[in-house]
């Protein structure tokens, strides 16, 4: 049961622990912000510009530092060692999302980076409206990511 | 899974969802502070209640689960220290929200004054209000708060 995992897991796990569950809440809540400013922007450049840069510079980083904590985790709890067979269901969720995720979020920057480029033309707000939605499924992911690695189904 | 494993993640969520409210009013506090005009501050009120959901739900949920917890657990106990200490910790956030809430409410309210007079240009008192120190000062202090609990959650000291 992973709540008796926690009671007795080992205090050198708790750092990189904390790195990941901090740079996962991070990630979170800059894509709850970003697209929550995107969706109410209503045409409002400074609204979809606000939403854009808060995805590349509160989301992004929360990524970077969760990856960071994941690693370093994996191989603190020594995962690294043991073969693909026996890495459980809830590591291998996890990896699954965070690697779209990855893909999903730079792809959104992009489009998004376009988009806020282009609005100086009075353009662009599709584009930024679609890394809101690219940036809603990678939120939907980390939910799921969230309850793998919180509830570590088998 | 079992039911204590689904507390867990429901704790869990409503933890990230509480800091997701956080994260989300510092995008606000950011966009206000350089907002002098009546329809840019009314026109952040649907961001602010997505904030203001993101962090209720993450709040109830958080002690709701949480408490629970405490005595479906076995190995837990509601007094253990690190309990007590993320009690007083959470509560301590909730009464800095509610104020940072009043702070940047005037601001809001103030808008909404000067909308219904026709006064749609940039006012230096809308500006003055968007800008209070007090209310960074005090999501400042329930930032640190909420990261204290954090800490506490995966240190678990005295456990």
């Amino acid at each position: 049961m992973s709540t008796l995992l926690a009671v007795s897991r080992p205090t050198e796990w708790n750092f990189p622990l904390f790195v990941h569950v901090l740079g996962a809440m991070i990630l979170v809540g800059g894509l709850l912000a970003g697209a929550s400013s995107i969706a109410f922007a209503r045409g409002d450049t400074r609204f979809l510009r606000l939403g854009y840069w808060t995805l590349l510079f509160v989301a992004l980083p929360g990524y970077i530092v969760m990856r960071i904590g994941a690693e370093w985790l994996y191989m603190k709890e020594g995962w690294d060692d043991l073969p693909d067979s026996a890495v459980p269901v809830w590591l291998d969720i996890g990896y699954i999302v965070a690697d779209a995720g990855a893909l999903l979020t730079l792809i959104a920057l992009i489009v998004g980076g376009i988009g806020v480029r282009r609005l100086r033309d009075g353009k662009g707000e599709g584009l930024i409206k679609a890394a809101m939605v690219i940036a809603l499924l990678v939120l939907a992911a980390a939910l799921v990511a969230v309850w793998a690695m919180s509830g570590k189904p088998d | 899974m079992s039911f204590d494993d689904w507390l867990l993640v429901l704790h869990v969520l409503a933890a990230f969802a509480f800091v997701a409210g956080m994260v989300v009013f510092w995008m606000l506090i950011y966009a206000v502070r350089r907002t002098d005009t009546p329809e840019g501050t009314i026109r952040m009120e649907p961001i602010v209640k997505v904030g203001s959901a993101a962090t209720g739900i993450g709040a109830g949920g958080t002690i709701i689960f949480g408490i629970w917890l405490a005595f479906s657990v076995g190995n837990y106990d509601i007094w253990d220290p690190w309990i007590i200490a993320a009690l007083i910790l959470w509560a301590a956030t909730g009464a800095v929200g509610g104020r940072t809430s009043k702070e940047y409410l005037a601001g809001m309210t103030k808008a909404k004054e000067l909308e219904h007079a026709g006064q749609a240009g940039p006012n230096a008192e809308l500006l003055a209000l968007n800008r209070t120190q007090s209310g960074l000062v005090l999501h400042t202090i329930g930032s640190v708060l909420l990261l204290l609990i954090l800490i506490d959650m995966i240190w678990k000291p005295g456990a």
